[in-house]
C-alpha cells in the first residue's frame, strides 16, 4: 500500500514541478506573435513553393506582417488567396494577369539534330555540366525533367516529343521550373500574352537551321510583317512586345520554322495551331500530336 | 582517459545507435533525403539527446532509486524528456531566434524519439556516471549524426543517378541502409 502511495506521489510531484516550471517559462519567456501572422499563413496554400521569393508560407505571412512585404505575391494562392489576405489586413487588392511557365523549345526529338546517345546521370545540370548535353544545339531543352521533378504542382511532364509540357491549369507561376533549368528554357509569360518566339537560341540562323528545324533562325519576317510592329531583333531573336502585340497572328503565319507560336489557345483553335505549327514537310505525325497539348 | 575514449568510440562506431541498436530510426530514413535536412537534424539530436541523458540521470539516481521507484523509469523519463524540450523550445525562442529557427520543426520532433529514450535508459542499464551519461549521450548522438549524415549524402546522389524504376525512392534507400549496416558491423571488435 505504502509503495503505491508513494509511487503516486512521486510522479504526481514530478508532473506538477515540470508543469509549473513550464507555465512559469511560458510567462517569463512570452515572445509576442501577431496573431494575423497565423491567420495569414493558414491562408496561403502551404505549399512552400518559395515564389513569393520566400522559403516557405509562413516565413511570407511573417514578412508580409513584419516587414510590410506586398500581400500580393503569392502566386500559388491566385487571386482568391490574395483578396483574402488583403481583407484580412484592410487594404485593397489590385487585380492582375496570371503568370505561368512555358517551354521556350520546340528541338523535339525530331525536329531537333542529336549528336550521340545521351546515356549520363538524369539531370539536366549535370548533363549541362559534364556533356552539354545530347543535342546539336548547345541552346535547347535538354529534356532529362528536372523542371519536372521540381514543379511542387505536378504541372510538368516529358512528352513523348521528349520536350517538358505545361498544364496551365495546374502551373501556378512559382518560378521554380524557372530558377532550376540550366538553360532557362521554361519562362513566367502573362496568359493574356498572345504569342512568342519559342526559341532561346542566340546561335546564328544558319547554324540553328543546320541543328534544330524549330529554332529562330533570325529571318526578321515576324518583324517586317508585323502590323503594329510589335516584335524587334534581339540577339538573334525575335522579341514580341506584349503590350504592342494585338493578337493577329501575321508572325504566327509567316514564321518559316513554326518558331513563333500562338500560346494559350490549343482547345479553342486546335486544327490551325497545328497546321501552324510545323509547316515544314518534315514535321511528322508524332510532332503533331505532341503539338496538340504543347501550344 | 583511455576509458572514455574507448566509450565514445564503442557509441559512435561498434554500437551505433541506428546500425547496431536499430532505436530512431524514423529520422534515418524520414529526414535523410537532403543533407541540409539531416545537418539540422543532427544539431537538435545532438543538443537534446546530452540535456535528456543528464536530466533523467539525476531523476532516475536522486528521485526514483531513493523511493524504490525503479520500474516506473520509463513514465518518468517520457515525461522528464518531453517537458524538458518543451522547456528549452520556449527559452531558445526568446533567448536565442537564430538557433530557435535553424533547429526548427526538428526540435519538436525529437522529443519522441526513441534515440534520447534508448540512452537515458542504456545510462541506467549501464550504470554510468553522471559525466559518464553526459559523455555517452554525446557520443551516441555523433553516431547517430554520421549514420544520418552518410545516408543522406547517398540517397542524393541516387536522386541523379540512374536507378531501376522498381527500385527508386525508399527501397533503394532501406537497402543502402542495410549495406551501411553491415558495414559498421565490422567495427565490432574494434571497441568491444
Amino acid at each position: 500500500m505504502m509503495s503505491i502511495l508513494n509511487a503516486v506521489l512521486v510522479m504526481a510531484l514530478l508532473g506538477v514541478v515540470f508543469s509549473l516550471v513550464l507555465g512559469l517559462a511560458a510567462k517569463v519567456f512570452y515572445v509576442y506573435v501577431d496573431p494575423r501572422i497565423e491567420s495569414i499563413a493558414d491562408m496561403l496554400p502551404g505549399a512552400n513553393c518559395g515564389g513569393c521569393g520566400f522559403a516557405s508560407c509562413s516565413s511570407y505571412a511573417e514578412a508580409i506582417i513584419n516587414e510590410g512585404v506586398s500581400p500580393t505575391r503569392c502566386v500559388a494562392g491566385g487571386e482568391d488567396v490574395t483578396q483574402n489576405v488583403c481583407s484580412l489586413l484592410g487594404i485593397s487588392a489590385e487585380a492582375g494577369s496570371r503568370n505561368v511557365a512555358q517551354i521556350f523549345c520546340r528541338g523535339s526529338r525530331n525536329k531537333a539534330l542529336h549528336l550521340f546517345d545521351y546515356a549520363g546521370a538524369e539531370d539536366c545540370i549535370a548533363a549541362h555540366v559534364v556533356t552539354g548535353g545530347d543535342k546539336a544545339c548547345k541552346y535547347g531543352c535538354l529534356g532529362l525533367g528536372t523542371c519536372v521533378r521540381k514543379c511542387p504542382f505536378g504541372a510538368l511532364s516529358i512528352g513523348n516529343d521528349g520536350l517538358p509540357h505545361v498544364d496551365i491549369d495546374l502551373c501556378t507561376g512559382c518560378g521554380n521550373c524557372v530558377a532550376v533549368c540550366p538553360r532557362g528554357i521554361p519562362r513566367l509569360v502573362a496568359t493574356s500574352q498572345n504569342v512568342a518566339n519559342l526559341c532561346v537560341s542566340k546561335d546564328a540562323g544558319k547554324t540553328v537551321k543546320q541543328v534544330c528545324q524549330g529554332g529562330c533562325i533570325a529571318c526578321a519576317v515576324c518583324t517586317k510583317q508585323c502590323p503594329e510592329k510589335a516584335i524587334r531583333m534581339q540577339e538573334k531573336l525575335a522579341e514580341v512586345d506584349p503590350d504592342k502585340c494585338t493578337g493577329d497572328y501575321v508572325c504566327v503565319e509567316k514564321c518559316p520554322t513554326g518558331s513563333m507560336q500562338k500560346l494559350f489557345t490549343a482547345e479553342e483553335e486546335e486544327g490551325t495551331a497545328v497546321e501552324v505549327a510545323s509547316p515544314t514537310a518534315e514535321a511528322s505525325q508524332t510532332s503533331e500530336e505532341t503539338e496538340q497539348d504543347t501550344v | 582517459m583511455g576509458d572514455y575514449f574507448l566509450m565514445m568510440i564503442s557509441a559512435i562506431f561498434a554500437n551505433n545507435i541506428l546500425l547496431i541498436r536499430f532505436l530512431g530510426l524514423c529520422p534515418y530514413v524520414g529526414v535523410s533525403s537532403n543533407v541540409n535536412g539531416s545537418v539540422g537534424m543532427s544539431g537538435a539530436a545532438l543538443f537534446v539527446n546530452v540535456l535528456a541523458s543528464a536530466f533523467t540521470w539525476l531523476v532516475y539516481n536522486y528521485l526514483l532509486v531513493p523511493f524504490q521507484l525503479e520500474y516506473l523509469r520509463t513514465v518518468a523519463f517520457i515525461l522528464v524528456i518531453a517537458s524538458l524540450v518543451q522547456l528549452v523550445e520556449i527559452v531558445l525562442q526568446k533567448t536565442a531566434p537564430a538557433l530557435y529557427r535553424a533547429l526548427g520543426i526538428y526540435l519538436p520532433l525529437i522529443t519522441t524519439n526513441c534515440m534520447i529514450f534508448g540512452t537515458a535508459v542504456l545510462n541506467i542499464n549501464q550504470e554510468n556516471t553522471f559525466f559518464e551519461a553526459v559523455l555517452f549521450a554525446f557520443a551516441t548522438a555523433v553516431g547517430f549524426s554520421l549514420a544520418l549524415l552518410i545516408l543522406a549524402g547517398l540517397r542524393e546522389r541516387f536522386a541523379i543517378g540512374k536507378v531501376p524504376t522498381m527500385l527508386n525512392g525508399f527501397p533503394i534507400a532501406l537497402i543502402s541502409a542495410g549495406l551501411m549496416g553491415l558495414c559498421f558491423q565490422g567495427f565490432i571488435g574494434l571497441g568491444q
